[in-house]
């Protein structure tokens, strides 16, 4: 019972270390940028009283959307990741490598890219960021690469072949894509390559707004699960033996993983790695795979990676940023090779 | 309701059928084709009984299984578990009949005993699987019934094949179903491991007065453990019985009729058929002249009592005498009198 207690405030201390971390990144990412804000600023900017106008115009229309951003995009995709790891028993399976963050492009490519292409109308890229209709198209092509990936892989058992699987379906909507910008104009595909990077920045607050209420929705919605999902973790069989409605459970976890995957991508652009390599560090420090723990520890970590990312970005004290794209690919792309070729104990992983 | 907690009495005892069938037609179906394996099967396992299903691959035993389980839709016919038709119901209703342990493959890690276990009770709980206070009194019940109460905060991945087994048996008597259905729930194990699982199952089925009921290829354990058994054959229909019955009858050794071994009615255990290259006779009782008798015979000797048969073979003062060809040898032990044996009869 007292090593229960003591694994029990252990995972209570991780969560405390989590929040305060959270927090400071959160100030932090506001706080640097091409103009630092100090944090005394940051709280005179709040309280109203900044000693700069332009500061607090940076403050209001980029620093804050942009943090707020990552925080919902750090947990989104990262739960989207673990859904997909349970759904696909697999722990290589995230919205990037599957190919689901490639869906999402080839929908805002079809729908920004066509525009030019069939009605001969140019329309302006970062107008149309923000509209509905893109996150709609985002979202379904994410899910139905999702779908596509899910139906080849129940004929390949093998982990590592899904991705294979997935590489294809990206390969093949990246096709899609590169004809679409054959026939379009200039300008826009400039723009959308450069939305490809991926980048926080572009989130205004009337994006935001569309962005916000989906993912918080969705983050909510997937606590519910945690039952269903830790049933699937013993199979098909075990899990319909325990009453869970396999096929109902399946599609729901699809669905949210699309919608998560297809608005964040739809905003920031395809953003890598970060939905396979957070829930295993997740797993990792918590120590289980009971989605109850699993869910919220996910987000937790999924927060704290986008904003350590985003601050990378920015390049503190230069005025350059990277792409966020490699940030995370690099945070990323290690974590899977790590597994792969600890491969003998990915049952042990997952 | 709580099945766990009744008293095992001799009046309730095989009394209700827990489970049965009306005309159960089971098989599979394609797109051009039907493929029956049994047909109008009308089966019952009573509260208490503890019921083995065995008969040769491919037969239709995990097909049986998977129909009653509700994995797989019977072609014709009825399920009934405790009064309940089991089509009419709905998943979680049918979780709170029939709990199941599989062959399937369990690969994960970061799952705790307690994790597992308590999946048990998802029937019972809430969208957030809360557990109260008599779900954890279940839980534990469940494990001390398979000595694994020390067990729960252990990893899952890191135990013993039997181990694991234990606890998937406490997990389906976590979910305190009336009838408990088990797939080959000894495959893969040692023979400790083996007798263990089916003596704590044994013991489940008097103690709990739950209907217990699995799939095996131990004919032997079998034997020795099941109130019933429900032999199955690709030929003919299933048959049931007492063991002892089947045995009698013939039946069992019908079912598992072959060229290369056959069931010993005296022994009750199947005896692998040698090619016979000649006679030897042998005198004397005792263990010594059983396990030379075996090891005859797996050279392919038929063994008689006549003792004017050569070479004759006889237990005399902690050696073994071999008359052969009018020469008596003398060896200390059976690997000496085989190789004697193979020079004194050349095949």
């Amino acid at each position: 019972m007292t090593k229960d207690n003591n694994n029990i405030l252990k995972s209570w201390g991780i969560v405390l270390v989590g929040l305060v971390s959270i927090l400071c990144l959160f100030l932090l990412d506001l706080s640097l940028g091409s103009v630092k804000i100090s944090v005394e600023e940051l709280l005179k900017i709040i309280s109203g009283n900044a000693s700069k106008k332009s500061w607090e115009y940076i403050f209001f229309n980029f620093r804050l959307p942009k943090a707020i951003t990552a925080i919902l995009t750090g947990a989104g995709i990262s739960v989207a990741g673990l859904q997909m790891q349970t759904l696909f028993k697999n722990p290589l399976a995230g919205p990037s490598v599957l190919g689901i963050s490639h869906g999402a492009s080839l929908g805002v490519a079809v729908f920004v890219l066509s525009s030019t292409a069939i009605f001969g109308v140019t329309a302006n890229f970062q107008e149309t960021l923000g509209s509905w209709g893109l996150v709609l198209f985002a979202i379904v092509g994410s899910f139905l690469v999702l779908l596509g990936v899910l139906l080849a892989s129940s004929k390949v058992s093998d982990t590592v072949t899904v991705l294979i699987v997935g590489l294809m379906f990206g390969f093949i909507t990246g096709a899609v894509v590169n004809i679409l910008q054959y026939f379009s104009d200039p300008e826009l595909i400039q723009n959308f390559l450069v939305w490809t990077f991926g980048s926080l920045s572009g989130v205004a607050w009337s994006q935001l707004r569309v962005m916000g209420p989906i993912i918080m929705l969705m983050l909510v919605m997937s606590l519910f699960y945690s039952k269903q999902m830790n049933a699937l973790l013993l199979g098909e069989n075990y899990a319909t033996g325990v009453g869970v409605n396999v096929s109902r459970t399946r599609l729901k976890l699809i669905l949210t993983t699309s919608i998560i995957a297809g608005t964040i991508t739809a905003f920031t652009g395809p953003i890598a790695f970060i939905g396979v390599a957070v829930p295993h560090l997740a797993r990792l420090l918590f120590r289980t795979s009971n989605h109850k723990v699993l869910i919220p520890a996910t987000m937790m970590c999924g927060m704290v990676i986008m904003l350590v990312c985003d601050i990378v970005s920015q390049v503190p004290g230069a005025q350059t940023t990277l792409p966020l794209n490699s940030v995370t690919a690099l945070f990323g792309a290690p974590v899977i090779l790590a597994i792969i070729i600890k491969s003998k104990k990915m049952k042990g992983a997952f | 309701m709580d099945h766990q907690s009744k008293i095992n009495n001799g009046n309730a005892h095989f009394t209700i059928p827990i489970l049965y069938t009306r005309g159960l037609t089971i098989g599979y179906r394609t797109k051009h084709d039907v493929l029956e394996l049994e047909k109008d099967l009308n089966i019952k396992i009573h509260n208490g009984e503890l019921v083995c299903l065995i008969g040769p691959n491919g037969c239709g035993k995990s097909t049986l299984m998977r129909t009653i389980a509700g994995l797989q839709k019977p072609l014709e016919g009825d399920t009934v578990i405790s009064e309940v038709d089991v089509k009419k119901i709905k998943p979680h209703q049918y979780a709170r009949l029939l709990s199941l342990v599989l062959t399937d493959k369990i690969n994960v890690g970061g799952m705790k005993v307690m994790d597992i276990v308590s999946i048990g009770r998802y029937p019972y709980t809430n969208y957030f699987a809360k557990l109260g206070p008599k779900d954890y009194e279940i839980i534990e019940r469940s494990l001390d019934n398979v000595h694994l109460n020390e067990y729960k905060d252990r990893f899952f991945h890191e135990l013993s094949d039997g181990e694991k087994q234990r606890v998937l048996i406490a997990k389906a008597l976590a979910q305190d179903t009336p009838l408990i259905m088990l797939d080959e729930p000894t495959a893969h194990l040692d023979l400790p491991n083996r007798v263990e699982i089916m003596n704590i199952l044994k013991r489940l089925a008097k103690e709990t007065n739950k209907a217990i009921f699995l799939s095996t290829h131990e004919l032997d354990l079998a034997l020795q453990t099941a109130d019933t058994i429900w032999l199955m054959n690709r030929e003919e229909n299933m048959k049931s019985g007492t063991p002892e019955d089947l045995v009698l009858s013939g039946m069992f050794e019908q079912v598992f009729k072959s060229n290369a071994f056959r069931f010993d009615k005296h022994s009750g255990a199947f005896k692998v058929v040698h090619p016979i290259k000649g006679k030897v006779s042998l005198l004397g009782n005792g263990v010594h002249s059983i396990w030379v008798r075996r090891a005859l015979e797996r050279e392919g000797y038929q063994v008689v009592k006549n003792p004017d048969v050569q070479p004759k073979v006889q237990y005399i003062n902690n050696l073994w005498q071999l008359n052969s060809n009018g020469n008596t040898l003398y060896c200390q032990d059976i690997a000496g009198l085989l190789r004697a044996l193979r020079k004194e009869t050349p095949s």
